[in-house]
């Protein structure tokens, strides 16, 4: 059986802290643009609607629908040798950004665009902890 | 309306540059190992100056689109420069807009003739991904072989958040546009399968293609393993080290030449910008804007198609971007044979990238110049006077395009 830790672990870059600050408490958050509002996700240091380099954490949903998906068979990483073949999708939440993610709980061929779905937390290490999905009611 | 037209209209100052592809040269492709990256360069230089009875004395312009075994070689273009041992060029530059830099390399050339900079311009592409089967890496786990090792070149860019959701190398992420395209635009599993099959068959035709002797059915595609799906191993291209350039020189120069001239009629890009799974579409309807007006031609014009395949995909999008069908149709054009040898539009006459050999943009620009010459042999279509070809690079972030002909005007 697959051992989730041999999985790589995202590093806890500065731009990425208060992201993970967030998922370990539950919360989802992308950024938010100080000068003109737009959200963002994942975080860079300017806007690209704006220009503008200010901007802050805001919390949103964690609801959203698959924009779209893969299926992948290939291994790239050791960590994944017991996975394949899994779904790595592109979640596009209700306030806009797009996220990707895995969906858990949901049979490969049940993956599709449209699903409506939600944030779930998945606990990786003391420091990360990672935003999946899962199925909702529509 | 595009954005980016902006306060002036481009097509009022549009002219056609009286420039040529004088020469072509293509190294061995494939699983060969006996030169390096430059060494293919220098090889494929060297080809296609003989290919126009030119000397390196003649070269006053060095273009060159390093492939991933360049790494972070900035300078490349003069690192080649130094090992042709090229003295007093007058233009030069290292061009890298992905799989279409090699048609915005011929334009930079002729516009760089065209302006009196230089006079005549060596566009180069070599790569060497590939290791001997002997020096491969085999860590446990680990994938080996020619998507692995490109697939390791490029995963800077991937970052290491998606690698934790399992989200690796470039297949996936142009899986993610296809699967969507699909989605909204009907395009199916069979529709991609066709276009492989489409280019096997003119592939069974090259002499220099890889996949040349084998031969390939729908069944065979659908039974192929799967990389990442929507795609199967059949719907990606290959991986090859070589090299490949062309000769671009003043139309006039090019007449009194060893070879045929292959005339530039028009030549444009575009670079859509922004999300390539939202816009569902490559820089074509941008580029071909220029290119179709400067040569005088529309669409239905065009008599033979060399379009990038870095996926099966990738050729049914830029079929409908540059208007050969409507959304969602290329998929059953391609398979009821209409690109495919004897059809009404040849597409990808040499195989492509998917059957023949991968020199990015080269590819594509490598058969249309032996085309429009009359030079493809068994697989020369008749039909060879308004020849398109496009560039693709990134996810449907950068095109270019070139509509060439062996006639004047």
């Amino acid at each position: 059986m697959s051992t989730p830790s041999a999985r790589p672990i995202p590093e806890v870059s500065p731009a990425l802290a208060p992201y993970f600050a967030a998922a370990r408490a539950g919360r989802l958050v992308v950024q938010r643009c100080t000068g003109c509002g737009a959200l963002r996700f994942p975080p860079r240091e300017l806007c690209s609607v704006c220009l503008a380099t200010e901007a802050a954490w805001q919390e949103v949903s964690g609801r959203g629908e698959i924009f779209s998906y893969y299926v992948m068979h290939q291994i790239y990483h050791p960590g994944f040798a017991a996975e394949v073949p899994y779904a790595v999708v592109v979640v596009k939440l209700e306030e806009g950004p797009k996220l990707t993610s895995n969906v858990v709980d949901c049979p490969l061929d049940e993956i599709a665009i449209g699903m409506p779905v939600e944030v779930v937390f998945e606990e990786l290490s003391p420091e990360v902890t990672l935003p999946k999905f899962r199925r909702r009611a529509r | 309306m595009f954005d980016g037209d902006g306060v002036l209209s481009y097509e009022d100052t549009m002219r056609k540059c009286a420039a040529a592809i004088a020469g072509l040269g293509l190294t061995a492709q494939g699983k060969v190992y006996d030169r390096t990256h430059v060494g293919f360069a220098v090889e494929a230089v060297r080809l296609a100056l003989e290919d126009a009875g030119l000397a390196r004395t003649d070269l006053d312009g060095l273009l060159l689109n390093p492939g991933v075994a360049w790494g972070q070689a900035t300078m490349g273009a003069f690192m080649l420069q130094q090992a042709l041992g090229l003295r007093n060029l007058r233009l030069a530059a290292t061009v890298n807009l992905g799989g279409a830099t090699a048609a915005a390399m011929v334009q930079q050339a002729a516009l760089a003739i065209d302006a009196g900079l230089c006079t005549t311009v060596a566009c180069v592409f070599s790569d060497r991904p590939l290791q001997p089967p002997d020096q491969r890496r085999s860590r446990a786990g680990e994938p080996t072989g020619s998507a692995a090792a490109y697939a390791a070149a490029r995963s800077p860019a991937t970052g290491n958040l998606d690698a934790a959701y399992g989200q690796f190398g470039t297949n996936a992420l142009y899986a993610l546009v296809a699967r969507r395209y699909m989605h909204v635009y009907g395009t199916t599993q069979d529709d991609l399968g066709a276009v492989a099959v489409a280019q096997r068959r003119w592939a069974n035709m090259n002499p220099a293609a890889q996949f040349r002797d084998v031969p390939l059915t729908l069944a065979d595609y659908h039974a192929s393993r799967w990389v990442v799906e929507p795609f199967h191993v059949l719907d990606c291209c290959l991986v090859s080290n070589g090299g490949a350039a062309v000769i671009v020189t003043s139309a006039d120069r090019a007449r009194g030449l060893r070879k045929p001239p292959v005339y530039i009629w028009g030549m444009g890009q575009g670079h859509p910008g922004g999300d390539p799974a939202e816009n569902l579409a490559s820089g074509a309807p941008l580029a071909m804007r220029p290119a179709f007006a400067t040569a005088g031609v529309e669409t239905r014009d065009v008599q033979l198609c060399e379009l990038y395949d870095c996926y099966t995909f990738t050729v049914l999008v830029t079929l409908e971007d540059y208007g050969f069908c409507p959304r969602g149709e290329a998929g059953a054009f391609v398979a009821e044979g209409h690109t495919a040898p004897a059809g009404r539009l040849p597409v990808n006459t040499g195989g492509g990238q998917l059957s023949s050999f991968y020199m990015w943009g080269m590819t594509p620009l490598v058969e249309a110049v032996l085309q429009a010459r009359g030079e493809a042999g068994e697989r020369q279509v008749p039909r060879r006077d308004v020849v398109l070809v496009s560039g693709n690079g990134g996810l449907l972030s950068t095109h270019s395009t070139l509509v060439l002909s062996p006639l004047a005007s």
